[in-house]
């Protein structure tokens, strides 16, 4: 038997039977599909798959080495841990979306080819739409349609680039690429479409904290690192990358301190995790593209964990507005200790799984000598610790207490949180098995003192600081309100041109509307009086005139020609 | 009515307590350092407190800026309703 079969239709044909199925085996139903899917991964052999012959160019819809296989595998099990966090919903549509959009999200994965991908490419960004759309608000509704709009824009230029670039090599593989070329721009912009870079990211604030409260922890993993894996593999050593991802780690954390919104917060930060992986991509080298596996593979596992005890928040209260939060640790203690875990996760924190992680992004960026990108990064490192580490648990769960008082969060979210919790523990504490699945040999020891007491330093310091900030009021408040962010560009300003533009042309047809219909008037007066029923030119002539009118001519002709 | 459970954390002075701890650990973090061989490629890794003053600066930094970009930035929550 050879692995012909691409690991994700597991789970995108296997979708196909949930809405025969009713209550509990539903429920065993789509908790063992990713968990085959995961079983299918182990097994998969090294090598090559399913080669087609398309556009008289090769098509390998499923190629396995170790970079695919790793994002496979963090694939699967986020696809188990939303499915258990989802168990409540007993909508088939979500489930079905779900299970295709993380199905499409690893195959794209596995795909050896550009066609392959963009087949793959376009299915996650239609099954995820759904994910928002299922909220069923008018919100939701619109964020979802910009949302789409953005995604296909970045399938239709994948598409292209692809095509530019099949004209140009003879070969649709889809290897490293590198930036020469018009076919490798158009590629490298729908990477980054998918990837938020800096300007290009908003569809990701504006959508997520829309979707439904399981939706968007689904969200919350696929999407982006699909476009990190697809950087990584055609684009690892692009020095470009290392300014876009230096960019994207500072920029979206300004937003995160003045948002009001807890999950677009989480979406902020998302965006500000993704640029250390894109850093990591950018500098090239073995260890860095390690760093950004790695940084992949827990950041999915602790932001869905943030996510998660985010949307219980929502499920429970009906609110994440850090303005209606506080004392919730009284209501929901499990919640709050498992979003804590993530909150440590995501700073970095020893003994949890971004610290062993994210110093393999940093020590790569400074072995390369890049001073002010480190910087930055460290920079941002405080940042999200600030944000993400303390902004988070801290409004939501502490604070001055809202008053409002719950139940704690449904048995199967709880023990969604639980494990996920338990792994991101677990890689921080043990992270051999995660180094020994990295692409390249892995030589690097995090737990050194002098790393630990450097990072505790910056955390400490800057939980120091909040402290500071909070204890003499400076800290701004929360606040009902929405911050301008570039979606103002095309929501705000592109809206205003479009209808200033719908308004002058209305304004235009009426003020011509007066010199012009005298005009018209006149001249629809004139052809119909000369070609109208009566018109001069409109008759029919007898033939004498015409034969008179010959003979006038032809004597005027002898007349002229003897004169 | 049945009353509810007072927490440790809803009496004033423990809060105090807990500010005051972030003060105390900061400087342990300072006391230990010398003992400790800070590996580092850059120069200024090797600075006394570099890491602590750095997370400092940059959070307030961060803050203040992110407060004063409020200024430009915030809208009311229904601004691309109307």
């Amino acid at each position: 038997m050879t692995a012909e079969f691409s690991p994700g239709l597991i789970l995108i044909l296997g979708s196909v039977l949930v809405p025969l199925l009713r209550g509990r085996a539903r429920s065993v139903y789509l908790l063992a599909l990713p968990l085959a899917g995961l079983a299918y991964l182990v097994w998969l052999p090294y090598g090559e798959y399913g080669k087609l012959a398309f556009l008289g160019s090769q098509l390998t819809t499923v190629r396995v080495d170790r970079l695919s296989l790793l994002f496979g595998y963090i694939f699967m099990i986020a696809a188990w841990l939303t499915a258990i966090y989802a168990l409540h919903v007993k909508e088939a549509g979500q489930q079905v979306a779900a299970l295709v959009y993380s199905g499409a999200a690893v195959s794209a994965v596995f795909a050896g080819d550009l066609f392959t991908l963009f087949l793959f490419w376009e299915l996650t960004a239609i099954a995820s739409v759904v994910l928002i759309w299922a909220r069923r608000t008018e919100r939701a509704y619109r964020a979802g349609m910009r949302y789409l709009i953005v995604q296909l824009a970045s399938g239709v230029l994948l598409m292209l680039g692809a095509l530019t670039q099949l004209n140009q090599t003879g070969s649709l593989a889809f290897e490293h690429i590198g930036l020469g070329g018009p076919g490798a721009i158009l590629i490298f912009v729908a990477f980054g479409i998918k990837c938020a870079f800096p300007l290009l990211h908003n569809w990701l604030q504006d959508a997520y904290p829309e979707a439904t409260v399981t939706g968007t922890v689904v969200l919350s993993a696929f999407t982006t690192k699909l476009a990190v894996y697809a950087l990584a593999r055609g684009f690892a050593g692009t020095e470009m990358l290392v300014w876009i991802g230096a960019a994207m780690t500072a920029f979206p954390i300004f937003y995160a301190v003045i948002e009001n919104d807890l999950r677009r917060v989480l979406a902020y930060s998302l965006n500000n995790q993704l640029g250390f992986m894109v850093v990591g991509i950018g500098v090239g080298t073995e260890l860095a593209v390690n760093g950004t596996a790695a940084h992949a593979f827990s950041h999915i596992l602790y932001k869905a964990l943030l996510f998660m005890s985010m949307g219980a928040v929502l499920h429970r209260v009906g609110t994440v507005n850090g303005t209606d939060l506080g004392g919730l640790y009284k209501s929901m203690p499990w919640t709050a200790g498992f979003c804590i875990v993530g909150a440590a996760s995501i700073s970095a924190f020893p003994l949890f799984s971004g610290f062993v992680s994210k110093a393999l992004i940093l020590t790569a960026t400074a072995e390369q000598g890049y001073f002010v990108t480190w910087l930055v990064l460290l920079f941002a490192s405080a940042g999200v610790f600030h944000h993400s580490g303390i902004k988070i648990p801290y409004f939501a769960f502490f604070a001055h207490d809202s008053g409002k008082r719950c139940a704690e969060a449904p048995l199967n979210m709880l023990v969604a949180m639980a494990l996920t919790a338990a792994l991101c523990i677990g890689i921080g504490v043990y992270p051999q098995p995660l180094y020994a699945l990295l692409p390249y040999p892995v030589d690097y020891e995090p737990y050194t003192s002098s790393h630990v007491l450097a990072q505790l330093q910056l955390l400490v310091f800057s939980a120091l600081a909040f402290s500071v900030l909070m204890r003499t009021g400076i800290y701004p408040p929360e606040m009902r309100s929405l911050n301008l962010d570039f979606d103002w560009v095309y929501r705000g300003l592109g809206r205003r041109v479009s209808v200033a533009a719908l308004n002058a042309a209305s304004r235009a047809r009426i003020a011509l509307a007066g010199p012009l219909g005298v005009l018209w008037a006149a001249g629809s007066r004139a052809l119909y009086r000369h070609h109208g029923p009566e018109g001069v030119l409109a008759r029919t002539w007898p033939t004498g005139s015409m034969a008179l009118w010959v003979m006038i001519l032809l004597l005027a002709y002898l007349v002229a020609y003897y004169a | 009515m049945e009353r509810e459970k007072r927490y440790w954390l809803d009496r004033k002075e423990n809060v105090t307590k807990v500010y005051w701890s972030v003060w105390v650990l900061c400087g342990l973090l300072l006391l230990i350092e010398p003992a400790i061989d800070m590996h580092g490629k850059f120069s200024v890794e090797h600075w006394f407190g570099f890491h602590g003053l750095f997370g400092f600066v940059a959070c307030v930094g961060l803050v203040l800026t992110a407060k004063a970009l409020r200024r430009i930035l915030m809208r009311p929550e229904d601004y691309y309703d109307r």
